[in-house]
């Protein structure tokens, strides 16, 4: 198996990216992207968590059981999320407040603990770094896209800067959980017609 | 060795990895977490209730002593006299407890205002006497003035639907209103 560092890394971003191809992280994907900023915040957050996690787990791979693999993983998995919850808290105070309690759920989000099972835990160190960085990209680009049309829309600013011009009337909707929902589901067909012609 | 003996060694190791990086993390950011928590969540309410005041209250905060526990004071002053002070308190509310910061104005011996500075209220419900129409019901209020609500026979209206929520912010208030002349004592002077 002739696995190289790049694909693994490039195939995050755009054949698995994490909430359009394999359909996991639906959590943070639909509750936190009422703006571009929150997006990007938690896709960061979660990429920190996946880049750390999957380079602890591969390590420990050899040692540790079958048995308590689970219990270790998710050890490792919220060791690093307390971590990232008390780094934002120090330094980006008003993200930590706006994320709330997506920070701590970063624990069961499940890309983190599927990558730590399906990839982190048979590969070696520098592929899933690799894995681990390029699907926390993928997620972030997903989350700040998803966050990005949902704010240029719904608020008709992108990123706290006004786009839309003083004349626009924002369609309030988009950042209301059904908003989340259809712009989800808008995205996820558009990603499955450009993966059918291809 | 044995699984059995593995496993438990394994997860041992693991732990305590884990909870040492945690306790180094934690010590680390401790100082800066307490200086964001003032300068986001604290400052705002303390200036609001403080809003008489011609200096930075925030800035001129002092730790006091009251009987063993530590308080922090903020200090409002008006043409550097020591005329204001406030101080935090806290009460269980309907989800856990909650922060209260009560301004005094200390020639006139009433309340300034308050602010709640954390809860864990239900949105929308209970979080509704984190409001202003709600919070400026207190302000200008004597010390004696019966800080419960209408319900159980005190001068506050209380928030409809949040009675919970609204006897937890008077019982912090109480409190605090307790506590005033003994502060009031400690600050005095310059």
């Amino acid at each position: 198996m002739a696995k190289n560092v790049w694909t693994e890394f490039r195939k995050g971003l755009w054949e698995e990216i994490p909430p359009f191809r394999l359909v996991l992280g639906l959590c943070p994907t639909l509750a936190v992207t009422k703006s571009a900023g929150n997006g990007l915040g938690m896709g960061l957050a979660a990429t920190f968590v996946l880049l750390c996690s999957n380079i602890i787990i591969s390590a420990l791979r050899k040692s540790i059981p079958r048995k308590v693999r689970i219990a270790s993983y998710i050890v490792v998995i919220a060791t690093f999320v307390v971590i990232v919850e008390l780094v934002t808290q120090a330094y980006f105070y008003p993200l930590y407040e706006r994320l709330g309690i997506f920070i701590p759920l970063i624990v069961v989000n499940c890309i983190i603990l599927g990558r730590a099972e399906a990839f982190a835990s048979k590969n070696g160190v520098l592929l899933s770094a690799a894995d681990g960085l390029g699907m926390g990209l993928g997620f972030t680009i997903a989350l700040t896209a998803v966050g990005s049309i949902r704010e240029v829309l719904g608020a008709g600013t992108w990123f706290g800067m006004g786009v839309m011009g003083t004349r626009y009337e924002p369609f309030t909707f988009m950042v209301e959980a059904p908003g989340a929902f259809i712009c989800l589901g808008l995205l996820l067909a558009i990603m499955n017609a450009i993966g059918k012609k291809a | 060795m044995n699984e059995t003996t593995k496993m438990i060694l394994v997860l041992t190791v693991i732990c305590a990895a884990c909870g040492f990086l945690l306790a180094g993390v934690r010590f680390a950011t401790e100082e800066r977490i307490e200086d964001q928590i003032m300068r986001y969540v604290k400052g705002p309410a303390v200036k609001r209730v403080l809003s008489a005041a011609t200096n930075d209250p925030v800035e001129d905060r002092r730790q006091i002593d009251l009987d063993g526990k530590p308080v922090t004071v903020f200090i409002g002053r008006t043409g550097g006299k020591v005329a204001s002070m406030a101080y935090e308190t806290t009460a269980n509310g309907f989800g856990g407890e909650m922060g209260v910061v009560v301004g005094y104005d200390i020639e006139k011996n009433c309340l300034t205002g308050i602010g709640i500075t954390s809860h864990k209220e239900t949105p929308g419900v209970g979080s509704r006497v984190t409001q202003e129409s709600f919070s400026e019901r207190f302000a200008g209020k004597p010390l004696d003035a019966a800080f419960s609500i209408t319900k159980d026979g005190g001068a506050i209206d209380g928030v409809t639907g949040a009675t919970i929520s609204s006897r937890a912010v008077c019982r912090a208030v109480e409190q605090s209103v307790g506590e005033y002349a003994k502060i009031k004592e400690q600050i005095a002077g310059p």
